[in-house]
């Protein structure tokens, strides 16, 4: 398969930004030559080698990359069955794998001349991390959160106002990912000339999902390179955790043809993938639809409105996916499945006591199907997991589901 | 030749300016709605813009988000969209409507259905805000093959290299978009929408109506003038959203239909 281009999983997308029927360019007439622009440009910067070096040097000396491949020996044990590592991008200066693709994106702002930087958050972390790179830079910085937001990510809310951030509190809708996305599209139209939308996920219209995939690449570029040298072989497994689907397009991407590679992409179950729609599961539990730009998988009712999620986690609390998932899912190449709230927050816990590390809510989602697929695999077949994210920002969230108090 | 086209080349027979009304299906419920539709044509209105509700509609403002909300809650759909323009058709058969939304409830009912549904209702033609030129395979072209109009936005960001993409299937008008932004936001401005109008015509023979932006009968008057007509949404749903009787809402719209004739 690898060798054959004819086949590849890798060539997408299209000119008009499709994987299959998925992806394209569904925007307003005002914002079409702004990502015509943008598409030109990122082009531009694709085959230049001084935007590569840029990066580079700022992923290696500002970001801290490569990010270690760890492998998890206690949990290994406590499973009892395949051999598990994680991919460390938690590690990252911000503590998640948003900043790789941030950089991408505000290196190519600042080549386009833009000077204003609009972005959507859900858990705060994307906000997080384009407030640090347009602090880095002197960037003005505006993040769109939804007001629920808000509420359960207070920390990142702090940290993005430290770093010189403005931060609005959306309150459409149920004021999560989904109407902060709205609400930054709304800001991009208002203000075209000196804007630039930096998107935290894979999803939008066209070039996003593809730029966006293509920044975060590195992960699954540095997992392969990592577990050749470990291991003298390809993982037999790969599994991460999906919002709107980067970190796992970054960690998948580069083992699309490597046929032996197993991809599973873990979707949030919320309180289980039932009629009542309390999952955030787009590709278990929903249907093809057109939001924010793209044509993909969404949680939407009869009549085509779009249903809100839930998630105990905040980054993966939309109702969509990016569209390249929701191709590969089509095709077949990679496999989704979803993971309750209280499994996620069984294996948030786990991880901590058995390898001292506090994840994130969304890679405890990708960790609690380990936990269930690790025991009925052979010792000898390995899992490459993506820790995207640490777990700083949520011990509120855990606290209160664990019922332990925090005022001191 | 639909309705909308019977109407422009009446106006401009006539020497007179077009003034289109927008309001949402089924805001504030639909009974309501529908009683507000129907006085409409006899307001003065020589175009009705019926928007389609969206739970993400992502080029509107605050005052739309919430009709499109008020709507969505007292259970309105695309089906009962249809619905009122039936009712209409019954007493008005002259009237242009022009259905306007977004792609993924027409997208979800399937577009073939939609085509042959929306035709059979009444409608003459379509804006769909999130379809631009690049996707007009989706419904742009299906709908002209079934004789309803595709109306297409042309905006401030559609510089001269683009327009003829812009105005390549597109029919029954020209929605020139005032300003950047999303609707109920700032003022338009004659002197800056008369240039890029006068731009537009000299690329076609279609009418160019401006919207967005516009909130007063004075505003519809000067911005008529320099262009085929003039559109106004938001200003109407905010009395409508204010919970004011039908006839007051039609008075509105009267006052706004005379400044845009007077133009
Ligand atoms: C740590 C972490 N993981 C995952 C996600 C979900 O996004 P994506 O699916 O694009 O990786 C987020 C989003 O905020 C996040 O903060």
């Amino acid at each position: 398969m690898a060798n054959d281009l004819f086949n590849s999983f890798m060539r997408g997308p299209d000119e008009n930004g499709r994987f299959g029927d998925f992806g394209g360019r569904f925007v307003s007439e005002t914002l079409m030559p702004l990502i015509l622009d943008l598409e030109a440009e990122y082009e531009k910067a694709k085959t230049d080698a001084s935007f590569w070096a840029e990066m580079d040097d700022l992923w290696a000396n500002y970001v801290g990359r490569p990010s270690p491949l760890y492998h998890a020996e206690r949990l290994t044990e406590h499973l009892g069955g395949a051999k598990i590592y994680m991919k460390r991008d938690e590690l990252n200066h911000t503590g998640a794998h948003k900043i790789n693709n941030v950089l991408g994106q505000i290196i190519l702002a600042r080549r386009m001349g833009k000077t204003r930087i609009i972005a959507e958050t859900g858990a705060g972390q994307h906000g997080v991390a384009t407030a640090t790179v347009c602090a880095k830079f002197g960037l003005k910085c505006i993040v769109y959160m939804g007001a629920h937001d808000v509420e359960r990510q207070a920390p990142n809310v702090f940290r993005m106002r430290l770093l010189g951030a403005t931060v609005i509190p959306v309150t459409s809708g149920r004021g999560t990912l989904k109407d902060a996305m709205n609400d930054a599209l709304r800001d991009w139209v208002t203000n075209v000339r000196d804007t630039f939308y930096c998107i935290g996920t894979v999803a939008g219209p066209h070039p996003y999902p593809a730029m966006v995939r293509d920044f975060q690449s590195i992960i699954g570029k540095e997992a392969k390179e990592q577990m050749m040298k470990a291991e003298g072989r390809l993982p037999d497994t790969i599994i991460a955790a999906i919002g709107g689907g980067s970190n796992a397009m970054g960690l998948f991407f580069p083992f699309l043809d490597d046929e032996s590679v197993r991809i599973i992409g873990v979707e949030a179950g919320g309180k289980g993938v039932n009629e009542k729609m309390e999952h955030c599961a787009s590709l278990t539990g929903g249907r093809p639809g057109v939001l924010h730009g793209n044509r993909t998988y969404l949680l939407q009712d009869d009549d085509g409105q779009i249903l809100e999620g839930f998630s105990i986690s905040a980054g993966l609390d939309y109702p969509g996916i990016g569209p390249e998932h929701a191709w590969l899912h089509d095709v077949g190449r990679a496999e989704y499945v979803s993971i309750t709230d209280k499994e996620a927050l069984e294996a948030f816990q786990l991880c901590c006591e058995l390898e001292g590390i506090i994840p994130a809510l969304e890679p405890s989602h990708a960790l609690a199907h380990v936990m269930k697929i690790a025991p009925t695999l052979p010792k000898d077949h390995l899992i490459c997991m993506n820790m995207c994210g640490r777990g700083d920002k949520d011990i509120f969230t855990v606290a209160k589901h664990l019922g332990f108090d925090m005022k001191i | 030749m639909t309705r909308i086209d019977a109407k422009f080349a009446k106006l401009k027979a006539e020497g007179r300016k077009g003034f289109v009304a927008y309001v949402m299906g089924g805001d504030p419920d639909y009974e309501t709605s529908l009683e507000i539709v129907k006085g409409l044509p006899a307001a003065g209105v020589d175009v009705i813009e019926l928007g389609m509700p969206f739970t993400d509609p992502m080029a509107d403002g605050p005052t739309i988000q919430l009709a499109g909300q008020r709507a969505l809650a007292q259970g309105q759909t695309l089906e009962k969209t249809l619905q009122m323009v039936r009712e209409l058709r019954k007493d008005d058969n002259e009237t242009p409507v022009v259905m306007m939304g977004y792609y993924n409830p027409i997208y979800s009912r399937g577009v073939d259905k939609f085509l042959v549904d929306a035709k059979e209702a009444g409608v003459d033609g379509l804006i769909v805000v999130d379809l631009p030129p690049e996707e007009d395979g989706e419904l742009c072209i299906p709908a002209q093959k079934m004789g309803l109009n595709f109306i297409r936005l042309a905006t401030p960001t559609t510089d001269d290299k683009r327009l003829p993409k812009v105005l390549t299937n597109t029919s029954g008008f020209v929605y020139y978009v005032s300003i950047t932004g999303i609707t109920g936001a700032a003022n338009a401005v004659a002197g800056d929408v008369g240039p890029e109008v006068a731009q537009i015509k000299a690329k076609t023979d279609l009418p160019v109506i401006v919207g967005f932006g516009i909130k007063t009968p004075e505003a519809a008057q000067t911005i008529a003038s320099v262009a085929d007509g003039a559109v106004v949404g938001s200003a109407i749903v905010e009395r409508i959203a204010k919970g004011e009787s039908v006839a007051d809402i039609l008075a509105f719209v009267k006052s706004l239909a005379d400044g845009a004739h007077r133009a």
